[in-house]
């Protein structure tokens, strides 16, 4: 290992050396005076540590490989630009990096309150139609008619738990 | 209680009446100056907002006009199919005019950033001005609950109630580990925001703020001025919410917020205690000088005015002024925003100049009948009325 340590930024020798607690994480992090000025460490009330952390994971993502999200076309570099994602399945895509960001953001990284049950309920509903729509029409296919009478069946009760809301 | 124009708008029946407008609400005073507010000297109001979104479509910031019309368009059918939104006022934001936007702001019933936007964006608020929700912000819904005092529990069934009555309607974007998805990843998990806008002069008087601000941050709690992000302190008063919102559920981000609530309320109150036993003449000539200010000056800046009313707001805590003035002083630290004396101005657009005559005008009106201080020596007892969560 080389003696002195190099700046997290801009890999000139390092004379300024950070320790600070984010959420009982301990976050370290090493400078060279200019980046240390640059970025206000100096001044100890309106410095983030995590923020220039954040920042830095940011711009040393790999730009050339940028995925873009299947669904709204979001890039990584629309998220360096904003802080702000393109749409729900973004946190899919980009999943690789906003996973290590919620560490440092928050007090975890899991989900451990209110759960929208009803809208859930409806949806494992209607991804079960789904499904059995598509065995019905494949059933009909490969002419398995007592199979096919069977997820007809289901797909009626299905429909009723509904409500007979979605009648396609 | 006395009555004074804080009162809601007396003999209406909400049963037999139309549904409200943006126009109505802005002629009734503002929700925050309601007499509860008597009840909790320190804690102003209690706030709590809720990010949600639509499962499926692009957050506000990356979808087309059309998009963001259609998401408007089944917000703002759903929200109407809830019982507490039923008679509610409802707008486009381009519908609004720069004034009405801006006393919404100032009433925080809708966010600057929502002001500022264009195609898409509404508000929708509810009657008493408790609920509002503005559609097309940073993420599709932004539902808010507003009480006067420190009342997080009530506050919190309010919305949980509205929002759960939602989801008959809307498919919210979930999922089981990242929580309700939003466009923002600060926001991820619980999409909770809960803060309580408190009067803290004594700890500003005495200097102790910035010691305040600092272990309150360390507690990972953020603290403002009165609008948000980036607003001074003016009139002594501060905003303290939650930053995190994923890892912790709701019940437990209210409870520790409330019990930092608590020990900032503790604080204060011995700050005021400390200012009562060792500089008694210093705090009576703030609060005097600020009655007679009140009382004859002719041109005021709203900043000023935050400052002095803040004052009688603390010599009515510390019964100097009659209880039931506080409610006045609350709802003259809305009705003095740059949009509100605009709006009570009949005279369009008033120069900042003329803005602050006609504030001044407004508080001397206000404070002529005010009864002057009573500094004979029951200063302390009156404090102690608070820390209690109603």
């Amino acid at each position: 290992m080389a003696s002195s340590l190099k700046c997290s930024l801009c890999s000139k020798p390092a004379t300024v050396h950070l320790t600070q607690i984010v959420n009982s994480k301990v976050h370290k992090l090493d400078l060279c005076e200019e980046c240390a000025k640059a970025k206000g460490v100096t001044d100890p009330a309106g410095f983030s540590l995590s923020g220039l952390l954040l920042k830095a994971s940011l711009n040393t993502e790999d730009a050339g490989a940028s995925p873009r999200c299947e669904q709204c076309g979001f890039a990584l570099n629309d998220f360096r630009k904003t802080g702000r994602l393109g749409c729900p399945h973004c946190y899919e895509t980009f999943n690789a990096l906003v996973a290590p960001l919620l560490d440092n953001m928050h007090k975890g990284t899991t989900h451990t309150g209110k759960v929208p049950q009803k809208a859930l309920a409806r949806k494992s509903l209607y991804d079960r139609l789904t499904t059995l729509e598509l065995d019905l029409s494949e059933a009909i296919k490969t002419e398995r008619y007592e199979d096919a009478a069977r997820y007809r069946d289901e797909i009626n009760q299905v429909k009723q738990t509904f409500g007979g809301k979605p009648a396609e | 209680m006395k009555s004074t124009k804080s009162n809601k708008p007396s003999g209406e029946n909400p049963r037999n009446n139309p549904p409200a407008t943006i126009a109505s609400l802005l002629a009734t005073p503002p929700e925050l100056a309601d007499d509860t507010t008597g009840k909790c000297a320190i804690v102003l109001t209690t706030r709590i907002r809720l990010a949600r979104n639509l499962a499926g479509h692009r957050f506000p910031g990356r979808a087309a006009g059309a998009q963001r019309a259609a998401i408007l368009e089944t917000c703002r059918e759903a929200l109407a199919a809830t019982a507490p939104l039923k008679r509610a006022a409802q707008a486009s934001i381009d519908e609004l005019s720069e004034l009405d936007r801006q006393i919404l702001v100032e009433r925080h019933l809708i966010s600057r950033e929502l002001s500022d936007a264009k195609n898409g964006a509404g508000v929708v608020i509810s009657p008493d001005q408790t609920l509002s929700i503005m559609i097309n912000e940073e993420d599709h819904l932004r539902i808010q609950a507003l009480r006067a005092g420190f009342q997080l529990k009530n506050t919190w069934a309010a919305i949980d109630a509205l929002d759960t009555a939602l989801e008959d309607h809307l498919d919210y974007a979930f999922s089981p580990t990242l929580g309700y998805l939003t466009a923002c990843p600060t926001n991820l998990g619980t999409g909770l925001r809960a803060s309580a806008m408190m009067h803290l002069p004594a700890l500003v008087i005495s200097g102790q703020m910035e010691k305040v601000v600092r272990a309150v941050n360390q507690l990972g709690l953020a603290v403002r001025g009165l609008f948000g992000e980036g607003s001074d302190a003016s009139g002594s008063i501060f905003q303290i919410s939650n930053q995190t919102t994923l890892g912790e559920s709701e019940d437990t981000i209210i409870k520790r917020l409330g019990s930092v609530l608590h020990t900032i309320i503790e604080h204060e109150l011995n700050a005021r205690a400390r200012l009562v036993e060792n500089d008694a003449p210093r705090l009576h000539d703030k609060i005097g000088r600020a009655y007679g200010i009140l009382q004859h000056s002719h041109l005021l800046t709203s900043g000023e005015a935050m400052n002095l009313l803040s004052l009688v707001r603390l010599g009515a805590d510390l019964g100097c002024f009659p209880e039931t003035s506080r409610s006045l002083v609350d709802r003259l630290f809305i009705e003095t925003q740059p949009g509100h004396i605009q709006h009570h101005a009949t005279k369009p657009d008033l120069d900042p100049a003329q803005r602050d005559a006609f504030r001044a005008t407004l508080l001397r009106t206000e404070f002529a009948a005010f009864p002057p201080p009573d500094f004979s020596g029951n200063t302390d007892a009156k404090t102690q009325n608070d820390g209690q969560e109603s």
